[in-house]
């Protein structure tokens, strides 16, 4: 047998339930891999062994008596934006300081009510913004993959699920939770070589995730392979009464999707995606991406979402908008870190200045301004409507096909401190993915070749709204066409 | 006669309009399962959404949504079956979240009307701009220690309702009458209690003044009065500090005042630089508030009877114009005064609520929820004086020892033997002790002096201890005085 | 459009994160770079396209109510126990003038 770390959730699903590895013997080669490599990848901050033995114990008695339950045994680490009962949560912010939410998130309830174990909470930029885990208030993550020709020059896992993306490249954990407001899941997952998928919006309770930007965010897995992010999502989706925004929809099998092929789907190219400048190996990987469907039995269409290139200033006019609303309750008044002041609003900007760090304050100020009186139609009130644009766009492309391939991001990892001085450069990084955030629909990033550099690079399946399956079943295509087997330098 | 102010350089006139916050009855809050009762421990009444605590979301209580239309139907408004809720965004010590959830933009309630009665007599008709639901804030106390202030969350999140009239109130007195009248509305839909003095029911009031004629002039808020009485003052202290501003050659400046009730004056509130930026904008965590037309139509069917139309049925019942006005004021004075009347006469039945009853809970300083007769007994009382067990005289007497011990009438009336005498044969024996012992009276009456008719007919009574029949009475005595 | 110091102070304080003057200029340096940027929308035309307001895929599902009933509150340490100040069952803070 492999090395318990190599297992995918499928493998060492099956294992536990042959009782060749026990759930303790999985969550301590967990934890001994992360006691290793934690310390320079710094995708944990807060690790939570004793509580995961504790777990993986019950699991194993579970398992002896028959009653395993899904994820019985599995070890999961937790982007550290899901309020974890009785455990730290920060969402990678000084602000939250050492603030132990005495609830659950929904989506972690899901998984712990389905046996999973936690290992702890993972990096991440501050409150989910940002595209390269560097804005974390707990140091950057580094990505375990390197440049073949410059195995020295350490690159960003991508953002914000940075630490979630490069903990599964790592195998420090079999799968990870994250959430993605503007491509956080899918841009990291890409730039770690790893598989992760943004469900429809509503398809994952937002109850007890700490909210950047409420009308994009969606929890979704970070995992292995396509099948692995299938059976996590099965697990974390699901109604939920306490999310005015969550979807009163059935779960589907979504494993059971992903060996479903593409026989007969029509696969349409949006055109606009075609961008200048795109580096020659994106493209090149496009078109792989378009045989490899073809080959399977897909017919490919050529689309066009017209509005394309306006998602992105749309985006940082929406998220930032209601950041500044979202984040206005972190005033050091009922939990997290305080600044005294000499009076109540002194105490507020003290608190808010310290609290938060550059990138946060920068979007807190955006969203503030094209709120404001005066500003309200010029900014946030267009971009609301070039939003319904984009949505629309999807639409009249769902008259032609059945799922969207593009590429996941338009470049390989970046190294740290690139692109760190213009804003507007770093946001770029989401050009791809920014779409299904604002149109709500499913995106899956999928592991599918190396640049020339040996960094690997991912296409992006979009699907209609609450059709993962079809994600799933494409996603599935292409991965076993690419036969992704490259594993980073760092790894367990 | 219209009312107006006398200034220095002439007659003014006062333009009012009122913005009334009203607590909504509901078991739980406007977006969480936490309790709304008065006066809990503090921060006992919270749940994480209230406390705007991270990851928290907010779900609508149909209940609160219920009372809503209910007080939309009440004020004969347009139900919006299409609202939505925004978000207001300030920072305050009691305001959790660092926003409040409010309809802004499309409030579930437009423009309706009141109708007021004024002292004169006189009818007006105030119209009503909108009502929407928002969220309560929180409590701040600022007198508890010397150098901090205590936050309890316990209303935060309590629904509200903010009840927008137009400006057309034209003087103190319609101001008043326009919030009494609203308030009475609303408890008898029993979508608000009502009570000022626990905060129920608070009102911002806008005031302006202008020359007879004239366009309106700049406004000022006056916030947070809590009773009609206030209002009334407020309305008049604001008004004639705006004359004298304007007639000294000053300019009003459109700015939020508070009513200093012990002086009597409004004044300016410190005011937050930047209050008035609230950065409105559709709150992302709650879809659009669809409601079903026939849900509306469902409790638009179960509506109780509005106090405007049981007034009417009182006069229709052969009650005066005030009786029917004094008894439908509040919801609970009607329901005892249905209960006393419920088969007797109507009129008799008033007479007793307005006149016995009004003047025993003014003295014995209660309430009619909590009256010392209950409407039973009451009722039983008149039955008695009906069906002339006793007589309406007695039965003030009876009235009162029911005051006194709370028995039944009837068990009164027969312990203590205060039956009408209607035996004519011991009327008689009666009248006859009482004429042979005042024979020169006799004579003095049959010689011409008649009026001395009534003088024997209180002795009569007197001698009876007042149980005698009076028709009997006068009749004996005219027969035997022949 | 875009923006001054003057503008920037005004936000900082409506978003009451303290500003100090020597970071102004960088900072409205790099406002001005954003909202030069999203300026790009300026383009499309969008008469009359109805705001999507939401994040829902398939237009605006109606708000669900939920019954009115008391399931919530009754936690006050709870509620209090991640506060940076109390005074027994409050939240503390400095106190505020009105």
């Amino acid at each position: 047998m492999s090395k318990p770390t190599d297992l995918t959730i499928a493998a060492a699903r099956a294992a536990l339930a042959r009782r060749e590895i026990s759930a303790v013997e999985l969550t301590r080669a967990c934890l001994d891999a992360i006691a290793r490599l934690n310390p320079r990848l710094n995708a944990f901050i807060t690790i939570t062994a004793e509580s995961a033995l504790r777990q993986a114990e019950e699991s194993d008695r579970r398992i002896a008596q028959g009653m395993a339950r899904p994820l019985e045994g599995i070890p999961l680490g937790i982007k550290d934006l899901f309020c974890t009962a009785g455990v730290r949560t920060t969402a990678a912010s000084r602000i939250l300081g050492n603030f132990t939410p005495p609830y659950e998130s929904t989506v972690t309830a899901h998984l712990l009510r389905d046996g999973a174990v936690f290992l702890g909470k993972l990096n991440l930029d501050e409150f989910a913004m940002g595209s390269s885990n560097a804005t974390s208030a707990f140091g950057p993550v580094e990505n375990p993959w390197s440049r073949a020709n410059d195995p020295e020059t350490r690159l960003v896992p991508g953002g914000s699920s940075g630490g979630s993306a490069a903990a599964v490249a790592a195998r420090l954990v079999l799968g990870a939770t994250a959430t993605d407001t503007g491509g956080s899941i899918r841009q990291p997952a890409a730039f770690c070589g790893v598989a992760g998928i943004k469900p429809s919006y509503g398809r994952c309770s937002r109850f007890g995730i700490v909210a950047f930007a409420s009308s994009l965010d969606q929890a979704g897995p970070i995992a292995r392979d396509v099948r692995d992010c299938a059976i996590l999502l099965r697990s974390m989706a699901g109604f939920d009464p306490r999310d005015s925004t969550s979807a009163d929809l059935p779960v589907p099998d979504f494993e059971a999707a992903v060996e479903r092929g593409v026989a007969g789907l029509r696969i349409g190219i949006p055109r606009e995606y075609r961008m200048e400048g795109m580096p020659a190996e994106i493209e090149a990987l496009w078109q792989q991406g378009i045989a490899w469907l073809r080959e399977a039995g897909a017919e490919i269409v050529d689309v066009s979402l017209p509005h394309t290139k306006y998602a992105l200033p749309t985006y940082y006019i929406v998220a930032p908008a209601e950041a500044s609303s979202n984040l206005a309750r972190y005033d050091g008044v009922r939990f997290g870190a305080r600044e005294e002041g000499e009076d109540l609003r002194d105490l507020y900007e003290r608190t808010r200045a310290a609290g938060f760090g550059a990138e946060v304050r920068r979007r807190i100020l955006i969203g503030t301004y094209v709120l404001s009186a005066g500003y309200y139609d010029a900014y946030y009130l267009k971009a609301q409507q070039v939003r319904a644009l984009i949505r629309r766009d999807f639409e009249q492309a769902w008259e032609r096909c059945d799922a969207l391939l593009t590429p996941a991001t338009p470049t390989a990892a970046f190294a740290l401190g690139e692109k760190t001085e213009d804003p507007v450069a770093m946001y770029l990084n989401d050009v791809f993915t920014v779409p299904a955030n604002l149109a709500g629909l499913p995106g899956m990033a999928v592991p599918a070749g190396l640049d020339a550099q040996g960094l690997p690079l991912a296409l992006q399946v979009i699907g209609r709204p609450f059709d993962e399956e079809t994600v799933f079943a494409v996603a599935g295509v292409l991965e076993r066409a690419a036969d992704f087997r490259a594993t980073p330098r760092l790894i367990a | 006669m219209s009312y107006t102010i006398q200034g220095a350089t002439g007659p003014w006139e006062v333009v009012v309009g009122l913005e009334v916050h009203a607590q909504v009855i509901s078991r739980s809050k406007l977006f969480s399962g936490a309790a709304t009762a008065f006066g809990a421990e503090p921060n006992s009444q919270v749940s994480f959404i209230d406390a705007g605590f991270p990851g928290m979301l907010p779900v609508i209580n149909r209940e609160c949504v219920a009372q809503a239309v209910r007080t939309g139907l009440g004020l004969k408004a347009q139900i919006n079956l299409w609202s939505r809720f925004d978000r207001k965004n300030y920072f305050y010590a009691d305001l959790p979240q660092g926003y409040q959830i409010s309809q802004y933009a499309h409030p579930i309630v437009g423009r309706g009307s009141v109708e007021i009665e004024l002292s004169d007599g006189s009818r007006k008709t105030i119209g009503i701009a909108r009502l929407h639901l928002e969220q309560d804030a929180g409590k701040s106390l600022h007198d508890q220690h010397p150098t901090k202030s205590f936050i309890d969350l316990n209303r935060s999140g309590v629904a509200l309702m903010e009840i927008v009239s137009e400006p057309d109130m034209r003087s103190p007195e319609e101001a008043g009458a326009y919030l009494a009248k609203l308030r009475q509305i609303l408890r008898y839909l029993g979508t608000c209690d009502g009570n000022m003095d626990e905060g129920s029911m608070r009102a911002d009031v806008n005031v302006s003044v202008r020359r007879p004629g004239e366009g309106f002039r700049t406004r000022c808020e006056v916030k947070n009065v809590n009773s009609v009485k206030f209002v009334m003052q407020a309305v008049e202290a604001e008004a004639r500090r705006q004359i004298e501003v304007w007639e000294s050659g000053g300019e009003v400046e459109q700015e939020t005042r508070l009513f200093d009730v012990a002086r009597g004056i409004t004044r300016s509130m410190r005011s937050k630089e930047d209050a008035h930026d609230y950065r409105y904008f559709p709150d992302p965590d709650l879809p659009p508030l669809v409601l079903d037309p026939a849900w509306v139509e469902e409790l638009k069917a179960s509506l109780p009877e509005l106090p405007d139309e049981r007034r009417a049925r009182y006069i229709a019942m052969g009650l005066s114009a005030y009786d029917a006005h004094v008894l439908t004021l509040e919801r609970e004075t009607a329901a005892y005064f249905e209960e006393v009347a419920q088969g007797r006469d109507p009129k008799l039945a008033a007479n007793w609520v307005t006149g016995e009853l009004f003047a025993a809970l003014n003295r014995m300083k209660r309430d009619i929820t909590d009256p010392p007769v209950s409407a039973r007994h009451l009722g039983e009382l008149l039955d008695l004086i009906a069906d002339e067990t006793i007589s309406g005289k007695i039965a003030k007497d009876v009235f009162e020892i029911m005051l006194e011990t709370g028995e039944a009438p009837r068990a009164i009336v027969e312990s203590r033997g205060l039956k009408q005498v209607k035996d004519s044969s011991a009327i008689e024996a009666a009248a006859a002790q009482v004429l042979a012992a005042h024979a020169d009276k006799v004579a003095e009456y049959r010689a011409g002096k008649e009026k001395l008719f009534g003088f024997f007919v209180g002795q009569v009574m007197k001698a009876m201890q007042g149980k005698g029949n009076p028709a009997l009475v006068n009749e004996v005595l005219r027969k035997l005085l022949g | 459009m875009s923006v001054d110091a003057a503008t920037v102070k005004r936000i900082a304080t409506l978003a009451r994160i303290r500003i100090e003057d020597a970071a102004l200029p960088r900072m409205v340096e790099e406002l001005n770079g954003i909202l030069a940027w999203v300026e790009m929308l300026r383009e499309v035309d969008t008469q009359g396209v109805e705001p999507m307001a939401g994040g829902a895929p398939t237009g605006q599902p109606s708000l669900r109510m939920r019954e009115d009933e008391v399931t919530d509150g009754g936690i006050a340490e709870a509620i209090l126990a991640n506060a940076p100040d109390r005074e027994g069952p409050y939240f503390a803070v400095p106190k505020v003038v009105e």
